[in-house]
Order: C-alpha cells, then sequence, then structure tokens
C-alpha cells in the first residue's frame, strides 16, 4: 500500500481522531492543572467537538477504511452531526455547573469527549468487532459520567446499578455477536448479509435475539428500560441531560446499521422483534410516567415512550421507516436538550429542584420560559404544528404503509395516553398559582432553550429540507 | 385578483396581530388598553378583508376557489394547498365575523393575563380559518388539532371553577378522536398516493376500506361535533370556559364535525356513508331527544344552552347522511344559523354573568324589570334557539327534517319531537330568569345593557331575522358545491352498485 493511500484513508476518520487526540491533551492539561482549570476544561471540550463537527461537515470525505470495520456514509455523517450537536450542549449547559464543589470536576468534559468518541464510532461501526469497541468506549464513559458526584449516595448508586445492568447488557450482545460470527463466519456486516441471504440457521436466529436485546438496553426500550428512571433521577442532572440526548441517538443509529446492514435479509425475523420493543416501550412510557412527580424520572419514562415511536419507523422496514426514524431522531434530540435547559433553570438559592409541582405557576413568574417548556411539552406529547408530531407523523405513516395496523393504533392511542402527563405540565405552569421564581436563567441555558424552543415552534417552516435530508441519509440503506 | 392570496392573508393576519401583542411586554393599564385594542382592530380587519372572499366568490362554480398551493414537505407529498368552495366559503366569514364579538365580549370581564388571554384567541382563528381553508389533508389535520392548545388553555387559565378538569378533559377527548382519524388519513395517503383533497374528492377507495376510514373520521368528528354518546366532555367545556371560549367553542369548533363529513366522509366514503346512514340516524334522533330531557333538568345557563347545542347539532349530522339537497343545504344552515344563536345565547349569559358572577338560574328571576332591553334581545335568541318561523333557526331545522323525512320518515317523526322539546326548556328557561317578580336584593341593582353589550347583540339580531326572512344569499352560495356534491355521492353508489353486478 502507498503511503498516499493511508493518508486517505485516515481522512475518513479524522473528527474521530481530532476527538482522541483532543480527549488525552485535555486529560494532560486537567491532570496537571488540577481543579482550577473546570471551566475553561469545559470551553475547551466545547470547542475541540465543534471543530470536528466542522471537520466532518467540510472536508470529511466518505468512504469506508480500516478493513472495511469503519463506514462514513451519508446516514453516519448526519448521525455524527447529531451526536455532536448533543453533546456539544449538553457541555455547554453543565458550564454552570463547573463551580459546583462536587461535581465541577475538570474529568467532566472529558468524558464526554471520549464518550461521543464512541458514540461515533459506534455511528460508523460496519463490523462486530469495531460497533463493540465503539459501545463499550461509550458506555464506560457513561458509568463514570453517571457517578462523577461522588460524594452523592444516589449519584453512586445510580453509576453502579448502570454499570452492573450495562455489562450485563454487554453480555448478551457479545454472546449474540459470538453467535453471528460461530453460524456466518464473519464479523463483517456486509459478509454476515451475505451469509444470512440464503436461509437462516436457528442459531442466527437466537444470535439476532441476544443481539437486538443488547441494543435494545442502550437505547432503553422496554422491557430493557430498568435502568434508565434510576440513573436519569441519581445523576447530577446536567450529566441526566447529556444522557438523555446524544447516547439515545447513537445506539439507535447502531440499531439501524445492524438490522439494515447485517440483518438485512433476516427482516421478517427482527421485524417482530422491534415491534414488540416499540409497542413495550411506547405502553410502559405512556403509563409508567403518569405517577411521577420528579421531572428527571418522568422524563426517563417519556424518553422510553419516544424511544418506542421511534422504533415503529424501525419495525416498519422500508426507507420511509428509516428516514422517519431519522426525522424522530432530530427533533427528539432537540426537543430533549430544550426541556433538560429548562430542568436545569429550575434553581432556587438553595439549589436545584426537581419536583413537578415548583413549576407551579411558572408562566407569571417566567413567561419566557414558561412559554418555550409549554411548546416543548406539547411537542412532546406531538400536538402539531409543532416539532414532535412530525416525528410522529413519518414513523406512524411508514407503520401504515407497511400495513402494521395494530402497532399503529396502539402507538396512537398511547401517544393520547402520554399526552396527559406533558398536560399535566402545562398545567401545573399556567392553571396553577405562582410560588416563588427560580433564580434568573443562566445564559448558555438560555442558548439552549432558545434555539431549541424556536426549532420546536418553527419547524413547520424548516419541514421540507429537513425531510429531504432525513430521504437521502436513509436512502443509504436501499 | 386571481394572484392575491386573499386566503392566506385572511389566515394568518390575526398571527400578526397576535404577533404585535406579543411585543407588547409592559404590564400598565395603558399597555393593557392598548392589547384590547390591537386584538379589536386585527379581527375586524381580519373581518373586513374576509368579506373579499365572499365578493370574489363566483356561485355558479362548484369547484374550489381562490386556490392557492405551494409545495412543502416535498418527500411527503405535502402541500400548503388552500382553497374555498361552497360549503367552506361561510364559515370562514362566520369565524371572521364571530371573533370581533368575542374580543368585545372579554373587553371588561376579563381582567387577568389580558395579553396572554388575547394572543391564544388570536391564535386560535387563524388555526379556525386554517381548517375551512386546508385543501391538503396534512394541513387540515394540522390547523385542526392544532387549535386544541389555545383551546386548552383558555379553558384553563381563564375558566371557572373546575376548568382543569374540563380542559383536560376536552383536550384529550378530542385527541382521542382526531389520532384515529390521524391513521385514517395515512392510510387514505398511501392507497391514493396523494393528500391533496381535490385530487382525493375524485379517488375511489375500495369498499372494504371505506368502512374502517369512515369509523376513523367519525370517532373524530362525532367527538368533535359532538354527538350522543360522546358529547360529555361538551357541557364540562362550555360550563367553565369564559364567555368569549364558549361563544367559539359552540359558534366554530362544533361546526369543524360538521364540515369534516361534508368534506370527507361523505364525498370521499360514500359507500360507507350509506351503509352507515342509519347509525348515524339513530345517533342523531337519540341526541335530539336525550339532550333536549337532559338539558329541561339543568340549573346552570350555560350547561342548558350547552346540552341545547348537542340537540341542535343532531339536526345537522342527520341532514348531512341524509344525503340530499335538503338535508345537507338545511344542515349547512342549520351550522351557520346555530353558529350566529347559540354564540349569541352565551353573550346573554355572560351580560348578566359579568353582573353576578353566578351561572345558577335560580340565582334570577324577574329581570325584565330592571333590564328590558335585555330581555327582548334574549327572547329574540331563545324564539330562534326554539326554531320560530322568521328567525334563522327555523329554517335551518325544517330543511333537515325535510331532507330526512324523504329518507327515513321515523326518525323525522322522532327528531320532529326534538323541537318540541326545545321549546320546552328554552321557554322555560326564559321564563325562570326574565320573568316573575323581582324579589332577590342582590338583582335590584342590576343595570341594562351597556353601549358596548349593545354593540355585541343587536347586530346579531339583526342577522338571525334577516336570515330567517330571507336565507336566499346563503343558499346561493352554497347550491353548486352541494350539488356537486350530491352529484359526487351518487355517481360513487352507482359505481359501486355496477361494480358488484359485473
Amino acid at each position: 500500500m502507498e503511503p498516499g493511500t493511508i493518508t486517505f484513508n485516515l481522512a475518513v476518520a479524522i473528527p474521530e481522531l481530532m476527538l482522541a487526540v483532543g480527549a488525552m491533551v485535555l486529560l494532560m492539561i486537567g491532570a496537571f492543572t488540577g481543579e482550577k482549570s473546570a471551566r475553561s476544561m469545559h470551553v475547551i471540550a466545547v470547542a475541540l467537538i465543534a471543530a470536528a463537527a466542522a471537520v466532518l461537515v467540510y472536508t470529511a470525505p466518505e468512504g469506508v477504511v480500516f478493513s472495511d470495520a469503519f463506514v462514513s456514509d451519508r446516514f453516519a455523517r448526519l448521525m455524527k452531526l447529531l451526536v455532536l450537536g448533543g453533546s456539544t450542549f449538553a457541555i455547554a449547559m453543565s458550564y454552570g455547573f463547573a463551580r459546583h464543589a462536587s461535581y465541577g470536576r475538570f474529568e467532566y468534559p472529558i468524558l464526554v469527549v471520549l464518550a461521543t468518541l464512541g458514540m461515533m464510532v459506534m455511528i460508523s461501526a460496519d463490523d462486530l468487532i469495531a460497533l463493540y469497541l465503539g459501545l463499550e468506549m461509550q458506555a464506560l464513559a457513561l458509568y463514570v459520567a453517571a457517578a462523577i458526584n461522588r460524594d452523592s449516595l444516589r449519584a453512586s448508586e445510580a453509576g453502579l446499578k448502570y454499570f452492573v445492568l450495562g455489562a450485563l447488557s454487554s453480555g448478551m450482545l457479545l454472546y449474540g455477536m459470538s453467535l453471528i460470527y460461530g453460524f456466518t463466519g464473519h464479523t463483517n456486516f456486509a459478509g454476515i448479509a451475505e451469509a444470512m441471504a440464503a436461509e437462516r440457521q436457528l442459531g442466527e436466529i437466537f444470535g439476532i435475539v441476544f443481539m437486538l436485546a443488547g441494543i435494545a438496553f442502550k437505547v432503553s426500550a422496554a422491557p430493557f428500560h430498568m435502568w434508565t428512571p434510576d440513573v436519569y433521577e441519581g445523576a447530577p442532572t446536567p450529566v441526566t441531560a447529556f444522557f438523555a440526548a446524544a447516547p439515545k441517538v447513537a445506539a439507535m443509529a447502531m440499531m439501524i446499521r445492524v438490522t439494515y446492514g447485517a440483518f438485512e435479509h433476516a427482516a421478517a425475523d427482527w421485524q417482530q422483534i422491534i415491534a414488540f420493543l416499540a409497542i413495550a416501550s411506547m405502553l410502559l412510557g405512556a403509563f409508567a410516567a403518569i405517577g411521577q412527580t420528579n421531572i428527571k424520572r418522568l422524563m426517563a419514562y417519556s424518553s422510553i415512550g419516544h424511544m418506542g415511536f421511534a422504533l415503529v419507523g424501525l419495525a416498519a422496514g422500508t426507507q420511509t421507516g428509516v428516514s422517519g426514524v431519522i426525522i424522530y431522531l432530530i427533533i427528539y434530540l432537540i426537543m430533549t436538550l430544550g426541556t433538560f435547559a429548562c430542568i436545569l433553570a429550575m434553581r432556587r438559592e438553595d439549589g436545584l429542584v426537581e419536583d413537578i409541582s415548583e413549576l407551579s405557576g411558572l408562566s407569571r413568574t417566567h413567561p419566557m420560559m414558561a412559554l418555550m417548556l409549554t411548546a416543548l411539552m406539547f411537542s412532546l406529547a406531538g400536538i402539531p404544528p409543532l416539532a414532535g408530531f412530525w416525528a410522529k407523523y413519518f414513523v406512524f405513516l411508514a407503520a401504515v404503509q407497511a400495513e402494521l395496523y395494530v402497532l399503529a393504533v396502539i402507538g396512537v392511542l398511547a401517544s393520547v395516553v402520554g399526552a396527559f402527563y406533558y398536560l399535566r405540565i402545562v398545567k401545573i405552569m399556567w392553571f396553577d398559582e405562582p410560588e416563588s421564581g427560580f433564580v434568573p436563567m443562566a445564559s448558555e441555558l438560555r442558548l439552549v432553550l432558545g434555539v431549541s424552543g424556536v426549532f420546536t415552534i418553527f419547524y413547520v417552516v424548516v419541514a421540507g429540507p429537513v425531510s429531504s435530508i432525513a430521504t437521502g441519509a436513509a436512502r443509504t440503506f436501499f | 385578483m386571481a394572484d392575491f392570496p386573499i386566503l392566506s392573508i385572511v389566515t394568518f393576519l390575526p398571527l400578526v396581530g397576535a404577533a404585535i401583542i406579543f411585543a407588547i411586554y409592559e404590564d400598565s393599564d395603558v399597555a393593557r388598553r392598548n392589547v384590547r385594542y390591537v386584538a379589536l382592530l386585527t379581527t375586524v380587519v381580519t373581518f373586513i378583508v374576509s368579506l373579499g372572499i365572499w365578493v370574489n366568490f363566483d356561485n355558479t362554480q362548484p369547484g374550489f376557489q381562490m386556490v392557492e398551493r405551494w409545495d412543502w414537505i416535498a418527500e411527503g407529498g405535502i402541500a400548503y394547498h388552500m382553497g374555498v368552495d361552497g360549503i367552506s366559503m361561510l364559515f370562514v366569514i362566520l369565524t371572521t365575523f364571530l371573533m370581533p364579538f368575542c374580543i368585545l365580549a372579554s373587553w371588561e370581564s376579563v381582567t387577568k393575563r389580558i395579553r396572554e388571554y388575547m394572543i391564544a384567541f388570536l391564535v386560535l382563528e387563524t388555526l379556525m380559518i386554517g381548517v375551512f381553508c386546508a385543501l391538503d389533508l396534512v394541513l387540515f389535520y394540522v390547523f385542526f388539532e392544532a387549535g386544541l392548545i389555545p383551546m386548552f388553555l383558555i379553558i384553563g387559565v381563564w375558566g371557572g371553577q373546575h376548568r382543569v378538569y374540563a380542559s383536560l378533559k376536552f383536550f384529550l377527548y378530542t385527541l382521542l378522536g382526531s389520532v384515529l382519524m390521524l391513521l385514517a388519513m395515512m392510510a387514505m395517503i398511501w392507497q391514493s398516493g396523494t393528500s391533496d383533497i381535490p385530487l382525493l374528492l375524485a379517488h375511489d377507495f375500495p369498499a372494504s376500506m371505506q368502512t374502517w376510514l369512515w369509523i376513523a373520521f367519525f370517532a373524530s368528528f362525532a367527538v368533535k361535533m359532538p354527538m350522543w354518546p360522546v358529547h360529555t366532555w361538551l357541557p364540562d367545556a362550555h360550563v367553565e370556559a369564559p364567555t368569549a371560549g364558549s361563544v367559539i367553542l359552540a359558534g366554530i369548533l362544533l361546526k369543524m364535525g360538521g364540515y369534516g363529513f361534508l368534506r370527507f366522509s361523505l364525498p370521499m366514503f360514500p359507500l360507507a356513508s350509506a351503509d352507515l346512514q342509519m347509525v348515524v340516524f339513530v345517533l342523531s334522533a337519540i341526541a335530539i331527544v336525550y339532550t333536549s330531557l337532559v338539558a329541561l333538568m339543568q340549573e346552570d345557563i350555560k350547561k342548558l344552552i350547552a346540552y341545547s347545542s348537542v340537540a341542535h347539532m343532531g339536526y345537522v349530522t342527520m341532514g348531512i347522511f341524509a344525503a340530499n339537497a335538503q338535508g345537507i343545504q338545511g344542515g349547512i344552515f342549520q351550522m351557520l344559523s346555530h353558529g350566529l344563536i347559540s354564540g349569541a345565547l352565551f353573550l346573554c349569559v355572560g351580560v348578566v354573568y359579568d353582573r353576578m358572577h353566578t351561572r345558577q338560574i335560580d340565582a334570577y328571576g324577574g329581570l325584565v324589570n330592571r333590564m328590558p332591553a335585555y330581555a327582548t334581545v334574549f327572547l329574540i335568541f331563545t324564539m330562534a334557539n326554539v326554531g320560530l318561523p322568521g328567525t334563522s333557526g327555523f329554517v335551518g331545522e325544517l330543511l333537515t327534517l325535510l331532507g330526512v323525512f324523504k329518507v327515513n320518515t321515523w326518525i323525522a317523526v322522532f327528531a320532529t319531537l326534538g323541537v318540541i322539546l326545545s321549546a320546552a326548556y328554552a321557554l322555560w328557561l326564559y321564563r325562570r330568569v326574565i320573568f316573575g317578580a323581582l324579589e332577590k336584593e342582590t338583582l335590584k341593582a342590576m343595570l341594562d345593557l351597556s353601549p358596548r353589550e349593545k354593540l355585541i347583540l343587536y347586530p346579531l339580531v339583526v342577522l338571525v331575522i334577516y336570515f330567517g326572512v330571507n336565507p336566499g344569499p346563503v343558499f346561493d352560495v352554497t347550491q353548486a358545491s352541494v350539488d356537486a356534491l350530491i352529484a359526487d355521492y351518487q355517481a360513487g353508489l352507482q359505481a359501486a352498485v355496477q361494480t358488484a353486478a359485473k
């Protein structure tokens, strides 16, 4: 191989390399300067990720490298851009907490950068080994991030729970991968697809089931969701904001690539599994959230429900379905970040509050924040013309086209049940008497909330371009 | 004039007003007054511009007019497509006409958070006009469903004692019906490959599919209408909503259900409409008789009018599914006339509510002694509600009953009972509130209609009587489109018979 080809090959992975090198440099800076650099580390990390995103958009070519294990195509680039965006906003939102002694550590932005790197590898993985590497890199960074507040019992419990259950799911995933490898003789997705094209053996079906179970854990789809409410509640809120956004997108992207790449000929087999996961998640997300009073826990169930809706598009098994999932992820990511910006702004003099009832009368004490949060809640409930409606519209359209009527009917009914708890938050903000206000919102939170709120309200304006981008990305698999 | 996007202008003009009010950030007496005036001005201007639609409307043409079309979401085949025909045009005018009255009715009675209140109403106006103008299935759904948000807030923030319960019930009930319709719309888009309403009107859906689609649409529109037995959200919502909210609810929002039946159920699923005609007839007849009886028992004025609305909507559904010229023309006329009458009745209730802050019938009595002008106006609207000849209420009821009589005599006989019952509850209400001796001390200080209230109520009196005596202008507008609709419906049935015969 000529030297020239190597440079060219590496160009495909330049954003990943930037993050890897940058994370190590940041770690060195942190190790030598200590805790006092925590705030500047946040700024550098944001700049680093933004630079990686810029390189991704403008220079990094598409292609397949590292013995076909790492692929960069339109789908991967769009998903990576989403992940980078999610991580950037997540670090930015934790800026105000960098001062906070108990979890304002310089390691936090580094962990986010490392997790982001893992997610990007997950998205680009075209091989079982690369997939596992990316997944574990992401997961290990997240386990530590969940427990970053060492002095808090809840955070440590959250971290430990996440780790134990995460290890279990990784075990399942590995077992499934070993079965797939054993029966097909390939670790490469294209090879697996080829081997499965003719006839499928029972072992391969078992492999698919175990792999999907492992991945379902990562997207927190029911019945593999048990860790989500506890980890969301226990982890420090800026960390939860990060958990709810980018990792979900990455895991879902990985799921799309595994199902439509490696298992494309086994669609009839995995469709049933995905449909079951979707129904279970939508129903659980809708019903379990009703009784919640802690807003982080509520958002945990809400995210389970939303992953269920996204899986509806995946279950359809068509190009419309995949582009529906992509649109869903774009909108979900932006809505989630905005909602968490509000949750992070629920702060009084004596610290953050997490109970839903603390929002009462918000429309009088903080009219703009209430307006944005109201838009986000109606959007999460899927009411037009807000963004969340369009997310649901395209996945259900795909389900109807694939004649999955039962799935579609259960889904829309679950969305009505789900609407109830979002409305409850709106009710608390608008109909109840005001409590004492929160301390003024930090400017970085205002920025995130503003971007998210405006996007949610005026999505109808950009609906056309977003749909064509998503369709373009989905075409990768068809 | 053809290229002038008048429908978009009328639709989005209220949003401009809302944006201006949004920019008035201050909270002072002057600011509050400005907010009121901006809202009033916006709605009046919108009404005047919307008259341009009527002026330019060609009565002889059955198709859609003043059409605007831009691609919106190319991948989904969704377009921003607007246009009106004889069926929808008058609903647009009704909406823009009622809005200034709503703003005026809230002039003094709404004191808290006036800025948000007016924004909610203006946004709602945009969405309501949009529903009647949309010529794309998805666009229609967006307007149709988005209206829930401002209405939810209007009931919940500015409503009465049990506003939270009422607003949630309103929202979830309507949403549940609508999401099923959304799935049906998706199935239609998938089957026909377009979401364009004019194209869908020309498309023949397979018979097996029609029944399911019809049921799904029925789930949404029957809740919206509302038909017995899914009407229970309406009395709650009406009682708790502020006066202007009730006016909009009864005057416009309920009509969306009837409009939906005319735009979608009847022309797009003619076979299912014919098959399930009896279901609609029976439900409508039950609604007319049962809710009239319920209305007799009410102690709350607003609740009584709410139940009477359900009964009157029964005539509409009945007339529409009779699927003949009298029935459909009568149904449309009944909706328009009921929009005026029920709106006016709620405004009348608002007048005494603003003075006494109670809606209990027992709390009133003998108002005629103190408020002669009010008693006269209220009498005219009560008579119109009963369907007295010479008022617009009579025309609609008579035509729908005629239409149904031609199809099914027994149902018409049952429905006619409702006319008698409506006279019973309406006149009894009138007697208890207006007549009798003025005994209650609190009522003795009541003042008659203020100039503002006269300004609200007198034009409605004129219109109710004018359209009662001369309904011609309305029928001129609707004639061509209704004829086309019936021809289309008959053709759909014929085609199915021929296919079956082969």
